[in-house]
C-alpha cells in the first residue's frame, strides 16, 4: 500500500500538468525537473504551467493491465505531445477510437485505488477534442 | 588494456523449472562454465552477477554473497550488478573491465532469474520497474504497452505490417527448435502469432517472450594466458554501453533505440569492425518490434527496412545475418539476468562451431546486444575466435 506521502509530492504535476522552464536555455520539461540536464549547474530551473491540450504521439490499447488496473481494461494508452513540447503518457478516455494526430485535452481522473481501503490516487487522462 | 578472453561457457535449461531455486540454477550454470574452462575454481578472484529483481522475486537481496557462498568461493569478491533486463550484459562488461585493467587475472560472470515462485502480475509489476514507476507505470503501462507505443509509430512511419512483427517470432521460434536449453523448442507460423491473444495492440503474446527461470555464466581471462588453458579463446574485441532517458516518452524519436547506435558505434570503432563483417549476433528481442529496431540501430540494416529483413527470411540462420540462432528471448526465454550472459555464451558456442543445427558455417565474428527498460540502457560486446584469423 502506497504512503500518502508519495501522492502528496506528485501533486503539482498529476494534477495541475505543473512542470518546469530552464531560464537558461528555455527548454520546457515535464514532469518537474530540479536540475537542467542540458545546462547542469548553469541551469536556473522555474515552475512552469502547461496548457492542457496536445496531440496522440503514438497509442496502444492494453488488454493485459497491470495490478490495479483490471476494472478498466481494455484501456488505450498513449504518449500525448503537449502543444508546449514535452510528451507524457496518459490514458486517453470517453473513446474507443484514436489515431495519430488527434486533437486531445487533459481531464481529471481517478487513475487507481489502493485495495481494499488505501488511498484513490488521481490524476490526469486526456479526451478527445475538436479545435 | 589487456585483451580479454571468454574461456568458459555454461548454461542451464530456460523454462519453467518449478523443481529448482535461484541457487540451484545459478550454480548449475557456474560448474559448467568452470568444467567447460578446465578450472577448479582456485584460480577465480572474483566474481560479477547480474540479476534484476531477486527482492520482488524470491525475497532474497545480497544475491552476489550467496553466490559466493553456495560456489564455495568465499572469501573472493563478489559483486551484484542490475540494470534491468541489460544486468548479464552490463555486468560481463564489469567484469570485462576488471580483467583488462589487470586487476583481476580469472573472473566468473553469472546472469541468473528465477521468476516463476510468484503470480504473474506480480512478475509484470516487477518489471515494469524497468520503466518510470511515477510517470509510465502509474498511468497504466505495462512493458509490453510501452514497447507497443513503439511498434505503433514505427508502424505509422514506415508502413511496416502485424505480419512484419510476426516473422521475427515465428523466425525465432524455427531457431529456439534446434537449442535443447531452449523454453520453447517448437515451430510456429504467422498465423499462430496473428491469431494469439492481444496484450498490448499491435503486440500479441506472441510477439512477446516469455517469463522465464533461468542461468547462465561465462569465465573471463586475459587472452594471452587464456591460450594456454583452452583451445579455443574467443576474444572480447569490443565492450560499450550507452545510456536514454529512462521513460520512453521523454526519447526524440520512438522508432530508434539511441542508446543502441551509441553503444554499437562505440563498439565497432573499438573492434576496427562494421556491421557487414559481423557473422551471428544475438540482439535484444523482448518483443518482435525490439528485434527489427535492434537490427537497423547496431547497422545491419538501414532505418524502416527491418521489416522486411525479416519477412524476406534474411535473418534467419542461412541468411544475409543471422540474428538470434539460440532463439532470442522470444523462443530461447528470458530470464531477466541471465539474458545478457545467455547471448554471450550462444556466440561462444558458435564461434567454436559448437552450436549443432543451429551452427552458422564459418562464424568468426559475433556481436551481443543486450537492452535495460526501453532502451534506457544499451551494452553491446563484439567476440571474435582469434584461431580463424
Amino acid at each position: 500500500m502506497t504512503n500518502i506521502a508519495i501522492t502528496w509530492r506528485r501533486i503539482p504535476e498529476r494534477y495541475c500538468i505543473i512542470g518546469s522552464i530552464c531560464k537558461t536555455c528555455s527548454t520546457k520539461y515535464f514532469p518537474l525537473r530540479k536540475f537542467c540536464p542540458k545546462c547542469r549547474r548553469k541551469g536556473k530551473m522555474e515552475r512552469y504551467q502547461f496548457s492542457p491540450r496536445g496531440t496522440i504521439y503514438s497509442y496502444t490499447k492494453v488488454y493485459a493491465p497491470p495490478a490495479g488496473f483490471e476494472l478498466e481494461a481494455p484501456y488505450i494508452l498513449a504518449i500525448v505531445k503537449l502543444d508546449e513540447g514535452p510528451m507524457l503518457s496518459a490514458q486517453i478516455v470517453n473513446t474507443q477510437n484514436v489515431e495519430i494526430g488527434d486533437r486531445v485535452e487533459m481531464v481529471f481522473r481517478v487513475i487507481k485505488r489502493d485495495e481494499p481501503e488505501g488511498l484513490i490516487h488521481y490524476g490526469y487522462k486526456f479526451e478527445k477534442i475538436t479545435d | 588494456m589487456r585483451k580479454v578472453a571468454i574461456v568458459g561457457v555454461g548454461m542451464t535449461k530456460f523454462g519453467e523449472e518449478w523443481n529448482r531455486g535461484f541457487r540451484d540454477l545459478i550454480l548449475e550454470a557456474g560448474i559448467k562454465a568452470l568444467e567447460d574452462a578446465n578450472l577448479s575454481g582456485k584460480e577465480i578472484d572474483a566474481i560479477y552477477c547480474g540479476t534484476m529483481a531477486p527482492g520482488p522475486l524470491i525475497g532474497q537481496e545480497h544475491a552476489a554473497a550467496l553466490l559466493a557462498d553456495w560456489m564455495g568461493l568465499n572469501p573472493i569478491p563478489s559483486t551484484r550488478v542490475e540494470a534491468a533486463c541489460a544486468s548479464g550484459g552490463v555486468a560481463l562488461r564489469q567484469g570485462y573491465l576488471a580483467v583488462a585493467s589487470g586487476l583481476h587475472d580469472c573472473v566468473v560472470v553469472g546472469g541468473v532469474e528465477k521468476m516463476t515462485d510468484v503470480p504473474g502480475p506480480d512478475v509484470i509489476s516487477t518489471l515494469g520497474g524497468a520503466g518510470d514507476e511515477e510517470w509510465e507505470l502509474f498511468f497504466g503501462a505495462t512493458f509490453p504497452a510501452i514497447y507497443a507505443l513503439m511498434a505503433k509509430r514505427y508502424m505509422y512511419e514506415f508502413n511496416a505490417t502485424e505480419e512484419q512483427l510476426a516473422a521475427v517470432a515465428v523466425k525465432n521460434h524455427k531457431h529456439g527448435a534446434k537449442n535443447k536449453y531452449a523454453q520453447f523448442q517448437k515451430e510456429i507460423d504467422i498465423k499462430t502469432v496473428l491469431s494469439s491473444k492481444v496484450v498490448a495492440w499491435p503486440l500479441k503474446v506472441f510477439d512477446c517472450s516469455p517469463i522465464t527461470d533461468g542461468a547462465a555464466a561465462v569465465v573471463l581471462m586475459p587472452l594471452e594466458k587464456a591460450k594456454k588453458i583452452v583451445e579455443q579463446p574467443i576474444e572480447i574485441v569490443a565492450s560499450a554501453q550507452a545510456s536514454d532517458t529512462l521513460a520512453l516518452h521523454d526519447r526524440e524519436s520512438l522508432t530508434e533505440l539511441k542508446a543502441t547506435k551509441i553503444a554499437a558505434k562505440k563498439a565497432f570503432e573499438q573492434a576496427g569492425l562494421q556491421p557487414k563483417d559481423v557473422d551471428v549476433a544475438e540482439v535484444h528481442d523482448c518483443f518482435t518490434i525490439a528485434e527489427i529496431l535492434a537490427i537497423e540501430d547496431i547497422g545491419f540494416f538501414e532505418k524502416g527496412k527491418g521489416g522486411t529483413a525479416a519477412e524476406n527470411s534474411l535473418t534467419e540462420i542461412g541468411g544475409q545475418i543471422p540474428i538470434n540462432t539460440s532463439g532470442g528471448l522470444k523462443a530461447c526465454g528470458h530470464p531477466v539476468g541471465a539474458t545478457g550472459i545467455k547471448q554471450a555464451v550462444e556466440i561462444t558456442w558458435q564461434l567454436r562451431e559448437q552450436a549443432n543445427s543451429r551452427q552458422v558455417k564459418g562464424a568468426k565474428i559475433g556481436l551481443t546486444h543486450n537492452v535495460g527498460g526501453s532502451g534506457a540502457t544499451c551494452v553491446i560486446h563484439i567476440m571474435k575466435n582469434p584461431a580463424k584469423f
